[in-house]
């Protein structure tokens, strides 16, 4: 029996076979759509850029070149080099470490505290959803960027405070949304019949309503993602981000700012890669709310 | 007899690991203003038959016909909005499963109320009035408390009423009826029934019938078909169902318990036959 | 031996009572049905039995032992229950087999939960290729009796089913009815069961009880069902239609 059959096979003998086989649907669906195959490609490259960054990159970062300042895109420095000589390349190969981790971060944060929120306060109803919800709902009046900058202005600037602040922003958004899919299954007759076998709360919320809302997170964060970078870009522009010398693409293009009319790649060569990668984000939550949504798609 | 609904051929498929599998293959009937019942087993494709009649099947899926045509309307071919003209208004269909088809987080009385304003405008106390008017039409009993409640707050076969007076409200010409009445009891399922038997012969319409319960379907049908496996395999006049000779509908009519029940186990289908 | 004593119940959902004074007692090995009309709350009182209601007043005893209200582990592993729906009663994203060990792990029942779950999917005639499978992938009656399963699972003395065959064709409905008869032959079980059908009461069960308006009307045997001899008007009607309905036609027909 080859591997093909083994996954696509109708009654799996196996956990491991029914889902592997589960996984194998999804991503044939998945690269089905185009667009959600240029996600893919976008998002994979900025994986391997930031891994392999150093041997991507052709110079380094942070090293000074008096001499070469503000060359024009060419042979030598693909994307031209900034008011300190540095390669703009390299620069923007190394940024991709710190966008990426920025996403991971906060993507590792607030979407597990979001899920956690909203799955106990639907589930409970009564005061506990009102406490909670009342929280979110203050969270969720300010918008994004006054609220991180107000963290980061309490925190003091920094990376690390730049992070900490975009996740205390985004948990309220998935705690809405896990509270109102909650909602939907917490009477379902699958769920008593869990209570009625004598699970427990934590039981039935973890094994029971986390993985129905989980999907719709997926794609949710993903979609968020193009925000978070927009947003720690944000912060890195007006300073309060990451700092000098670091190669935040935010903090890039603030200092670019000043050239923008003679010497135009300074800042648009990070701002270009903020699009593609913010681009490459919503490709991919568009293409996974296609194959996971189970009102849009098919609910396997 | 002018037919309101004709159906050549009608395929349904979706796509498998294997290439497509056709779970309705190649059916054939027409209705007037008469009411046709579909019987046959679980898995049977009764309710992909009613469900590509309004164009409800959603992508993977995909739905092929020689000819389906609705009044004036070709159904395969016309657009989106025309689809929408159709569905609810002129066509209606109670789905299987009411807990499913109504919406968790919202009460009884608005997603009523929804459909009643989808249709035309009405002033808002005309609208509760018309809400609570639907439901004791359908013979539930207290309807002031009832719109206040949320899907999982009524019983099984009140969810059931409540989706058959929700597709009666805009006096459609043809009602697709898909296990409307599983839920009820006997007594309750014979007024709905009796409801919807008036209101057909009253404004001359069509009804598809769509059950398990042979019985049933006999006693409120002109005409039967059997479906097996995604074809037609018996068709008959509703008073000759109990005489019918296809083995697979006595095999129906035998699988079912009688009220002077004396044998001990009931014969079941031969099943090994379809595929699972 | 009762397993199952009920005296004067009356449950509610916030301020509307739907259940009113309703008693009845259940013995070892019977098959009990509760039938009448549409929201007279039969559902209500098998939840209120399993602890998933719990504003009620009275008594209910299970197994000699006087229930408390709501939930508790060891009460599960004497007594489940079979919902209506099996559409709805199935977690869409677990597989068969991680719906079928999940009381296991609640339980921590020692030994190995894969023969367990084997074992039972026999015992309710499904094939072992559907172990793996994830409910959308099994028609009605495959689902039903994996609900069915998942209530053997900790071997309990007592089944709450409601409506277990509403939503299943005639045939199906038939497996599932001869399933539950041989269950009881070779398990003992004791069933409570919610049914509008009364042919099928008359093909499984022991004794019924009629309720309407929340309350009952009658408690007969099934005897007394196949010989007409109910008493109460309301159980006479539904007994009478059930009768009547093949005759319908010729009358409407005409
Ligand atoms: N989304 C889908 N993908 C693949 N197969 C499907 C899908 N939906 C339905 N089917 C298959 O189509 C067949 C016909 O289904 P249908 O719902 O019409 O049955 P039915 O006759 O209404 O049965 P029941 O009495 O149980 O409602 C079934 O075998 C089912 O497994
Ligand atoms: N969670 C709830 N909150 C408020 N009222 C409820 C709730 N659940 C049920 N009810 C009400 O209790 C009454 C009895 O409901 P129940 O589900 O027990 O009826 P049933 O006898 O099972 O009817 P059916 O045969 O239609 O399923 C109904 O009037 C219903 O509206
Ligand atoms: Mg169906
Ligand atoms: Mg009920």
């Amino acid at each position: 029996m080859s591997t093909i059959d083994w996954l696509i096979d109708d009654a799996p003998s196996s956990r491991l076979q029914a889902r592997a086989g589960r996984l194998y649907r999804l991503s044939r669906m998945l690269l089905r759509n185009p667009l959600a195959v240029v996600g893919i490609v976008i998002v994979t490259a900025l994986v391997l850029v930031a891994i392999f960054a150093p041997l991507i990159a052709t110079a380094s970062p942070t090293e000074q070149d008096l001499a070469n300042r503000l060359l024009a895109p060419g042979a030598d420095h693909w994307m031209g080099t900034d008011e300190l000589g540095r390669d703009i390349w390299s620069r923007v190969v190394f940024g991709a470490r710190i966008t990426l981790m920025i996403v991971a971060i906060v993507a590792v944060i607030s979407a597990p505290v979001g899920l956690v929120v909203g799955a106990v306060a639907g589930y409970y109803g009564g005061w506990v959803d009102r406490i909670l919800m009342g929280l979110t709902d203050v969270f969720l009046s300010l918008p994004r960027l006054v609220l991180a900058l107000a963290f980061v202005a309490a925190l003091g600037p920094g990376i690390e405070n730049a992070v900490i602040a975009i996740a205390i922003t985004t948990w309220p958004s998935y705690a809405r949304i896990a509270r109102a899919e909650t909602l939907t299954f917490r009477n379902a007759e699958f769920i008593s019949a869990m209570r009625l076998q004598g699970a427990s709360a934590v039981r039935v919320i973890g094994t029971g309503i986390l993985p129905l809302c989980t999907s719709s997170m997926i794609i949710r964060v993903t979609l968020d993602m193009a925000g978070i970078i927009l947003t720690a870009a944000g912060l890195g522009f007006i300073g309060l981000g990451a700092q000098p010398p670091l190669p935040e693409w935010g903090a890039m293009i603030s200092r670019g700012r000043a050239f923008i009319l003679d010497q135009w790649w300074v800042a648009t060569m990070p701002g270009l890669a903020i699009v593609v990668v913010s681009l490459g984000f919503c490709f991919l939550g568009d293409g996974l709310r296609d194959v996971l949504d189970p009102k849009h798609g098919d609910k396997a | 007899m002018k037919p309101i609904l004709e159906v050549e051929n009608l395929r349904v498929s979706f796509p498998a690991p294997r290439g497509r599998v056709e779970v309705v293959k190649g059916i054939n009937f027409s209705l007037g203003a008469e009411r046709l019942g579909i019987v046959g087993e679980s898995g049977s494709g009764k309710s992909m038959t009613g469900r590509s009649i309004l164009r409800l099947i959603q992508r993977p899926g995909r739905v092929t016909a020689d000819r389906l045509q609705f009044e004036e309307v070709d159904i395969l071919s016309a657009s989106d909005r025309q689809m929408r003209a159709v569905r609810g208004a002129r066509i209606s269909m109670v789905m299987q499963d009411p807990k499913f088809s109504l919406n968790p987080v919202i009460t009884i009385g608005d997603q009523i109320a929804e459909g009643l304003v989808a249709h035309r405008r009405l002033p808002r106390a005309q609208v509760k009035e018309k809400t609570l008017e639907m439901l004791r039409a359908v013979r539930i009993a207290d309807p002031e408390k009832v719109v206040k409640l949320y899907p999982h707050q009524v019983s099984g076969g009140m969810g059931q009423r409540v989706m058959i007076a929700m597709m009666l409200i805009p006096e459609p010409t043809l009602l697709i009826a898909d296990e409307p009445t599983s839920a009820l009891d006997v007594s309750v399922q014979a007024q709905v029934l009796d409801i919807i038997d008036e209101l057909i012969r009253r404004n001359n319409m069509g009804l598809i019938l769509i059950s398990h319960d042979l019985l049933l379907v006999s006693a409120y049908c002109d005409r039967i078909l059997v479906m097996r496996n995604g074809e037609v395999v018996d068709e008959c006049a509703a008073r000759d169902l109990a005489a019918s000779t296809h083995p697979y509908t006595r095999g129906l009519l035998a699988a079912m318990p009688h009220l002077n029940e004396t044998r001990d186990e009931l014969p079941m289908l031969d099943r090994r036959s379809q595929a699972t | 031996m009762n397993i199952l004593e009920i005296s004067d119940l009356n449950v509610s959902y916030g301020t509307s009572q739907v259940v009113h004074d309703v008693s009845f007692s259940v013995k070892e090995g019977e098959i009990f049905a509760l039938c009448g009309e549409s929201g007279s709350g039969k559902s209500t009182i098998l939840r209120a039995i399993a602890g998933l209601a719990t504003e009620w007043t009275g008594a209910i005893s299970v197994l000699g032992r006087a229930r408390e209200r709501g939930l508790s582990a060891r009460f599960a592993s004497e007594c489940q229950m079979v919902f209506q729906d099996p559409y709805a009663s199935l977690h869409p994203r677990k597989t068969i087999d991680a719906t079928l060990s999940e009381p296991l792990r609640i339980h921590r029942v020692a030994g190995n939960h894969g023969d367990r779950i084997e074992e039972v999917l026999d015992s309710v005639g499904l094939d072992r290729r559907f172990r793996f499978r994830f409910p959308h992938q099994l028609s009605g009656g495959q689902r039903q009796r994996v609900a069915i399963a998942r209530a053997l699972m900790l071997q309990p003395r007592l089944l709450l089913l409601d409506e277990p065959t509403s939503a299943l064709d005639v045939s199906v409905q038939a497996e599932v009815l001869n399933l539950l008869k041989k269950l009881r032959r070779e398990q003992g079980l004791t069933y409570v069961m919610v049914t509008h059908s009364m042919p099928v009461i008359s093909f499984l069960c022991d004794r019924l009880a009629v309720m309407r308006h929340g309350r009952v009307v009658e408690t007969a045997d099934v005897e007394q069902l196949k010989a007409d001899r109910m008493t109460d008007p309301y159980s006479q009607e539904l007994v009478a239609l059930s009768r009547g309905r093949p005759d319908q036609k010729s009358e409407k027909t005409q």
